[in-house]
């Protein structure tokens, strides 16, 4: 009964979780002049723990007694993660540079966080699932705060903490529910639990599983779960705030899905109705919200409501389709959400980055380049064709229009075409408007980032087949 | 009269209402917000641990351990971002938590 736990198919995990304590040891040891060394030999972590993700000969291994699930589904939820961790780290010994905070526990805690965001998505077990989450948002609290010394800073820290740690309070409290009315807290047991039951499930089971879904649809960012997510994404420093659109979007969309399709398959009638509800009222709050900003990251925070309602309409559909859309949205998000967030790092002057969707303006004639990349995103995730964006919405749609959600799929098209004005709004300042002070030079790492991910959302259409493929393969793991 | 699984519940439920409300309807500190936290994660505990005695299964005092010490983690950090937030501000008030609208 009591033999030692097979330890491979968590390799990658502790491959990561060792490297963050040595990057830890060598960014105390030597002061903040080693920060850009530790970025870097972090990336390099975050890299050859994706290469051993995917390299991972194992299928389907559970370990752990079932609480870690390594399958097809991590897999390419991992890669996704591990990649936005990467590219994070790579704008950022510049960035944190400029920004005269030069401190060499950020890359340590960015680590720490995608290491929480690998358990989560590996999690088989509500209790895995509580410690994954735990260590990603406690590591996320304190990047918020990172600007110790700045009051939007700290104050955003502080909103992401209270109600980060409310999420995981009513998250804890459905898992407790679900434990004591069906007798176990693993994935399959659970699932098992639910099917055996003829009269239908307890009425306690179903009340745990709104409390999960209302815990996780705080970590998404779901309407009516949102109003931290403007305020944290405006307050947090902005390579912090690109980390936070992407990697804890993707994992905790990942976690929903798995939570949903795994122990609560029983209960597909029911969930999918609350994630209707959230899709509906996410992508219409995303799309009105935004048009009156005038920050550009209250802005990007609204997008990315708007796009957690797109994601949630795959979730609804519950199919192995849907589930495909949704891993396909997450790939093409990441692209162009961190590439958006790369540019919005060279939109600086003298003091400090400007913030202001104004500042923008004639940006196309000073520097062309960088003008045409943000064009790009923005058209991409208004999801005009032939960009990635709209491939990813066309996987969605179809997946909602298949399992017959035709209401939730009208609301998401117009809500869309609600969006694009904004998305064009900055786009025509970009072009159209008279020219304000020209930026600095644009740091090189960050107009990298802009320019690889320009290229994959700009050649998307050419390829697609790859990824929808791979993304296929994934979503399967989900329904044995 | 005995006391059974749904008394201990209905104390739990009670609690993590009472925490809930804490948080939302609190305008006074934010100290008091942290409080409502405690009692919110103490409220699950009690759910597991009188869960766990009716079903005769350890894991849910397993489960307890952990969200002790997850919470003390938790309620670590959340302290350092007060202090920090309460150097620059001066304040801990929730009506003075407002450079951001929203």
């Amino acid at each position: 009964m009591n033999t030692f736990p097979d330890l491979a198919p968590a390799v990658p995990e502790i491959f990561l979780a060792v490297s963050a304590m040595g990057l830890l040891l060598l960014s105390v040891s030597g002061g903040d002049r080693r920060m850009p060394l530790v970025c870097w030999l972090a990336v390099l972590a975050l890299t050859v723990t994706g290469v051993l993700v995917v390299t991972s000969p194992s299928d389907n291994a559970i370990t752990f007694s079932g609480m870690f699930v390594a399958d097809g589904f991590s897999v390419f939820i991992d890669v996704l993660i591990l990649i936005g961790g990467a590219l994070t780290l790579v704008m950022s010994p510049q960035y944190l540079k400029r920004e005269n905070a030069p401190r060499g526990e950020f890359p340590v805690l960015i680590v720490l966080a995608t290491l929480g965001m690998l358990m989560m998505v590996a999690a088989g077990d509500f209790l895995s699932l509580y410690v994954g989450l735990e260590l990603q948002s406690l590591a996320l609290y304190v990047l918020a705060a990172f600007r110790r010394d700045s009051i939007r800073s700290t104050e955003a820290g502080l909103k992401y903490f209270v109600l980060g740690a409310l999420a995981s309070g009513i998250l804890l409290y459905g898992s407790t529910l679900v434990y004591g009315f069906t007798g176990s807290t693993n994935f399959t047991a659970i699932a098992n639990s639910i099917a055996a039951n003829e009269a239908g499930p307890p009425l306690g089971v179903i009340f745990g599983m709104a409390f999960i879904a209302a815990g996780l649809a705080f970590k998404v960012a779901a309407v009516p779960f949102h109003m931290w997510t403007p305020d944290v994404y405006e307050g947090s420093p902005t390579a912090v705030t690109a980390f936070f659109s992407v990697a804890p979007k993707i994992a905790a969309v990942a976690l929903l899905t798995r939570v949903m399709m795994a122990p609560f398959a029983g209960l597909a009638g029911d969930w999918s109705q609350i994630m209707m509800v959230l899709a509906v009222a996410s992508m219409v709050l995303g799309a009105f919200a935004a048009i009156g900003q005038r920050n550009i990251k209250r802005l990007m925070a609204y997008s990315s409501i708007a796009n957690v309602g797109y994601v949630l309409m795959g979730i609804a559909a519950g199919t192995v389709s849907g589930v495909r859309g949704v891993l396909v949205y997450l790939a093409i998000y990441l692209a162009m959400s961190i590439g958006a967030w790369a540019v919005i790092l060279t939109m600086r002057r003298g003091a400090g980055l400007v913030k202001d969707i104004g500042d923008l303006s004639g940006l196309a004639r000073r520097q062309p380049l960088m003008a045409a990349a943000m064009a790009i995103f923005l058209f991409s995730l208004a999801g005009i064709p032939p960009l990635a964006g709209f491939f990813g919405k066309f996987y969605v749609f179809l997946a909602a229009i298949d399992a017959g959600m035709y209401t939730v799929a009208i609301i998401g098209v117009l809500a869309t075409v609600v969006g694009t004005y904004y998305y064009l709004r900055v786009v025509k300042i970009m072009y159209f408007d008279e020219p304000a002070a020209a930026f600095e030079t644009p740091p090189r790492a960050a107009s990298a980032v802009a320019f690889v991910t320009a290229l994959f959302t700009l050649l998307f259409f050419a390829f697609p087949a790859p990824i929808v493929a791979m993304a296929q393969t994934a979503a399967m793991a989900l329904f044995p | 009269m005995t006391i059974t699984l749904g008394h201990y519940l209905t104390v739990a439920a009670i609690l993590f209402t009472l925490g809930v409300l804490g948080i939302f309807l609190n305008r006074k500190n934010v100290i008091v917000i942290l409080m409502s936290i405690e009692l919110m994660l103490l409220a699950v505990n009690l759910n597991l641990v009188a869960f766990s005695a009716y079903l005769g299964d350890l894991v849910g005092q397993i489960f307890a351990m952990f969200v002790l010490t997850v919470a003390a983690a938790e309620a670590a950090i959340g302290l350092a971002i007060l202090v920090v937030y309460f150097r620059n501000r001066g304040t801990v008030a929730v009506a003075d938590i407002n450079i951001m609208k929203g």
